[in-house]
């Protein structure tokens, strides 16, 4: 029961942070919301009995990359929208990409509904095939990172190099050194 | 004991608004906050079926899926940061140079 | 050693072609006079090396390799003499080597390069002429029909900075063309039916069948082999290219428009004696249109007044009697004549050629006049080739057309002879009308001013008056004229009748050529010369009878020449003026001309233009090839539409991407 509860709890927090992130007119507001999502998420991975990725996900994604996003919109200064930019219309009155994508999006949820609902396996609850040999544990992760996944592993070392040298290039004022 | 179903419906309802940001919105760095919510629920459809598996490959994806979103966003608004110098503007519909 | 007949003037060709520029008139000239006579000589020996053989047994058939071998499709380059062929290259490369031999000194004034391209044309065409002949099947004769056909083309227009002669050339040839056209059909008829394309075979085929009573697959193959023979041999209707051909060199216009190329569709049909024999309907068409032929000719000639367009219509109208013999079943009686022809043809000709030549040019018989006394070897040779022609006893052309005639009357066909009578007496009329008015009497200058229309391309050379001294034959000239004068006199000899005491030799020698080989040759030669011992017997008479008419008319006809151009000239010019519109009718050729200009020139000119040029041409393939670009065009105008440059647009059509193969794998 209580599971439920906190199921219920952590996903409508998600779900509604989530929704005033795409909302917000100031960017500002937007990264702060996002993170409180992030949290949520959190809160579920620790209920799917995943502790490492919840405590990735905070260390990673709400310290490091939204603090990042923070950074630059303060660098940026990013400005408010400004009240004529930001059209209060319905989306599905605006003309072009705003209206169809939002309708796209519509129909994106009810292909993904249908398709989950169809298959009748996923309602058997998650915990029912659960026992204590398989609880994850940090152990198991790093054992398996490190010998089946290695590849992987290096090859996503190489990416961050390759993205770290990237943004600086790209981040550079020209003429600089 | 929740059903897995839940767990996907919640994530198919975060990668929707994660989508929606993107058509929606008209400032550059706030749909690149809305892929990171894409990213974010399908790190949750992962994790959930790793549990629903029993495996613990699921949880192995999602941190690669992490390490290359931290790439991604850092390269993005490095993009963003450039393309700001140039126009002044966060507004996607101001960079249409390659127009037709 | 047969390949080397028709070889050796090639030969010929490719040294004058290649290097004909470098080389000075006198090599080229006589390396071209060289080849024809080494080719004239291997000849004799062939026909020598036949003639001694026993009478079924004259023929070499030689092999040189398998041209075509595709499916039951099997041609061969093979060469054959026998009776038919050996008379046929002995005329050509021995009245060819005269003429060559003449243009030596009528061609001289021409520059190095072209004198050399002159001789190398007429080796090339005496080659073509020779395969033609000797080819032992239907294609090697027609690789040779094509090439005398382009020669013809080539030397019609030698002047080619004259729009006539150019003009005069593409005429000869698309009209040869049609001609041609029709005689593939033929071949194609032929294959289809007999499997086979070799003379020899068709012929033995044939023979087992019975002669065709009705218009059946035989008679209609001979018909387009004729249409064929029609176009090359200048019969109706395709004849119209023989008098415009006349703008060519003289030596040519003897060359191949009198003595050899024109007789091309007589030694057809002779060649396929067997074929058509089966095929008596296509027989009567092709007697009817050779007299036909020979008729209008001949009434055109008789107002003609340029020399040589007269001597052309002289041809056309003689080798309507040959088709008159071929059609009535005297096969021999037209390769006689054909023989005969080529000498006092070529005789004519080339002494038409010395008179254009000693007058710098002129054409026009009003203009001449007087030449005898100036001219005398050329008066001379030119009289005899004129008496031989009209048909007098005992010159060449008496016996072989008096042969004709007879057989016509005796197969039967009064009405044709009756024609054949008509036109021998026109025949010396014209002739002897050309004569006179050329050589008789005082020189005039009568024609209307007319732009110099000639062929005689160099200015005046020896830079004399039209009262002074004229020059005669040059040595060359001479040479030629003199040889195949007393050929008009003599050659007529090896066909003395038995009705006049002769034993007719070249009947009998070319007898084998017209029967189905293997059929027991030897007897049917036997056999046919006893019938002709007695069938003579009752004919004697009636021959006899028949060539004292056709004598008394030719000389008839030259008594009225005689009358009229000589004596009182005013009646020639009272009966022009009388008679108008029928002369303007016989001037301007019957309006053949014009009638085939409106009826199929223009109509196939306009057709052309506006229907297939501008309205498929242009419109139809310009369009599909432009509207595939308009096309592409428009398409990526449209598609272009795509790249707006906004990014969300580009994030949109990813996610149409995703929803629509979602939708794809979900509900289809």
């Amino acid at each position: 029961m209580p599971e439920i509860i906190t199921f219920y709890l952590f996903a409508a927090l998600t779900v509604v942070a989530s929704l005033l992130v795409i909302g917000q007119r100031n960017p500002m507001y937007s990264v702060m919301l996002l993170i409180v999502s992030f949290g949520g998420l959190s809160g579920l991975y620790i209920q799917l009995e995943a502790p490492f990725v919840a405590v990735a996900q905070i260390i990673i994604y709400a310290g490091a990359i939204m603090v990042l996003f923070l950074f630059v919109v303060m660098l940026l200064n990013a400005p408010k929208e400004d009240a004529a930019d930001w059209d209060r219309t319905h989306p599905l009155r605006q003309p072009g990409v705003t209206r169809w994508g939002t309708v796209l999006a519509g129909l994106l949820i009810v292909q993904l509904t249908t398709a989950l609902l169809a298959v009748r396996e996923f309602n058997t609850p998650v915990g029912a095939q659960s026992d204590a040999s398989t609880v994850n544990s940090v152990h198991d992760m790093g054992r398996s990172i490190f010998t089946r996944h290695t590849f992987a592993f290096e090859a996503t070392s190489l990416l961050i190099l390759v993205a770290m040298v990237g943004a600086v290039v790209l981040a550079r004022r020209e003429g600089d050194q | 004991m929740i059903p897995l179903s839940h767990y996907l419906i919640l994530s198919a309802t975060l990668f929707a608004i994660g989508a929606a940001g993107v058509f929606l919105r008209k400032n550059l760095i706030t749909i690149l906050l809305s892929v990171e919510i894409m990213l974010n629920a399908v790190n949750l459809t992962f994790v959930a079926f790793s549990r629903f598996a029993g495996d613990l490959d699921g949880q192995i994806i999602t941190f690669f899926v992490m390490t290359v979103a931290a790439a991604e966003a850092a390269v993005g608004l490095a993009l963003v940061i450039a393309l700001f110098r140039h126009r002044e503007s966060l507004n996607p519909d101001a960079f249409t140079s390659l127009k037709w | 050693m047969l390949a080397l007949i028709p070889l050796l003037p090639f030969a010929g060709f490719v040294v004058n072609a290649t290097l004909g520029r470098r080389l000075p008139k006198s090599v080229s000239g006589g390396l071209a006079s060289l080849v024809m006579l080494a080719s004239f000589v291997i000849s004799v020996m062939s026909v020598m090396q036949i003639a001694g053989r026993p009478v079924g047994e004259r023929a070499i058939q030689e092999l040189l390799y398998t041209w075509i071998a595709s499916g039951d499709l099997k041609i061969d380059v093979a060469f054959r003499v026998d009776t038919l062929s050996a008379v046929m290259i002995l005329v050509i490369t021995g009245i060819g080597s005269l003429i060559h031999i003449y243009s030596t000194a009528y061609m001289h004034d021409e520059s190095d390069g072209e004198f050399a391209r002159y001789f190398s044309y007429l080796n090339l065409f005496a080659s073509f002429m020779l395969v033609l002949v000797l080819g032992a099947n239907f294609p090697l004769m027609f690789v040779g029909w094509e090439g005398v056909g382009l020669c013809s083309y080539l030397l019609i227009g030698f002047w080619f900075k004259k729009k006539s002669a150019n003009d005069a050339g593409k005429k000869a040839f698309v009209v040869n063309r049609i001609g041609d056209y029709a005689f593939l059909l033929g071949m194609f008829a032929l294959f289809a039916k007999f499997g086979t394309l070799d003379f020899q075979q068709i012929a033995s085929a044939v023979s087992r069948l019975p002669p065709e009573a009705t218009f059946g697959i035989l008679s209609v193959t001979t018909l387009l082999l004729f249409i064929g023979a029609t176009g090359k041999s200048a019969q109706i209707p395709l004849y119209v290219w023989l008098p415009d051909a006349m703008e060519g060199p003289t030596p040519v216009s003897a060359l191949i428009h009198a003595a050899t190329m024109v007789t091309a569709g007589v030694y057809m049909i002779g060649r396929n004696a067997v074929l058509f024999e089966h095929a008596p309907q296509t027989m009567l068409i092709v007697a009817v249109i050779g007299a036909a032929t020979a008729l209008m000719a001949g009434t055109i000639g008789l107002v003609q007044n340029d020399i040589k367009r007269v001597l052309a219509y002289s041809t056309v109208s003689q080798l309507g009697y040959m088709f008159l013999a071929m059609g009535v079943g005297a096969f021999g009686a037209g390769i006689f004549h054909l023989y005969t022809h080529a000498f006092f043809k070529a005789l004519l000709f080339l002494g038409s050629g010395a008179v254009i030549h000693a007058l710098h040019g002129e054409q026009d018989i009003r203009n001449m006049g007087g030449l005898r006394k100036e001219l005398p070897i050329t008066f001379w040779t030119f009289v005899i080739g004129a008496v031989a022609i009209a048909g007098i006893p005992p010159l060449a052309g008496f016996f072989s057309k008096d042969e004709i005639l007879f057989e016509t009357y005796v197969e039967g066909h009064q009405i044709l002879w009756v024609v054949g009578m008509i036109t021998a007496v026109l025949t010396a009329t014209y002739m002897f009308r050309l004569v006179f008015l050329t050589f008789w009497g005082e020189r005039r200058q009568e024609a209307p001013a007319a732009q110099d229309s000639h062929g005689h391309a160099t200015a005046p050379s020896h830079g004399h008056g039209s009262s002074s001294h004229l020059h005669d034959a040059p040595p060359a000239m001479a040479l030629a004229l003199i040889v195949l004068a007393i050929g008009s006199v003599a050659a007529g000899w090896i066909g003395v009748p038995h009705a006049l005491g002769g034993h007719n030799e070249l009947h009998t020698w070319l007898e084998p050529a017209f029967s189905a080989p293997a059929a027991g040759a030897a007897a049917e030669g036997a056999t046919a010369a006893a019938e002709g011992e007695a069938a003579a017997g009752s004919h004697e008479t009636l021959e006899r009878m028949l060539m004292g008419v056709s004598s008394l008319g030719a000389a008839a006809g030259i008594w009225f020449a005689y009358f009229v151009w000589v004596k009182r000239r005013s009646i020639a010019e009272n009966a022009a003026r009388e008679f108008a519109p029928i002369h303007r009718l016989l001037l301007n050729k019957y309006y053949v001309d014009e009638i085939y200009d409106a009826a199929l020139v223009q109509p196939i000119k306009v057709a052309s233009q506006e229907g297939l040029w501008r309205g498929f041409d242009v419109k139809i393939i310009d369009g599909a090839v432009n509207g595939a670009a308009a096309i592409v065009n428009s398409s990526a105008t449209l598609l272009r539409r795509l790249q707006t440059g906004s990014v969300r647009t580009y994030a949109g059509s990813l996610f149409v991407g995703v929803v629509a193969i979602l939708a794809y794998y979900l509900w289809l």
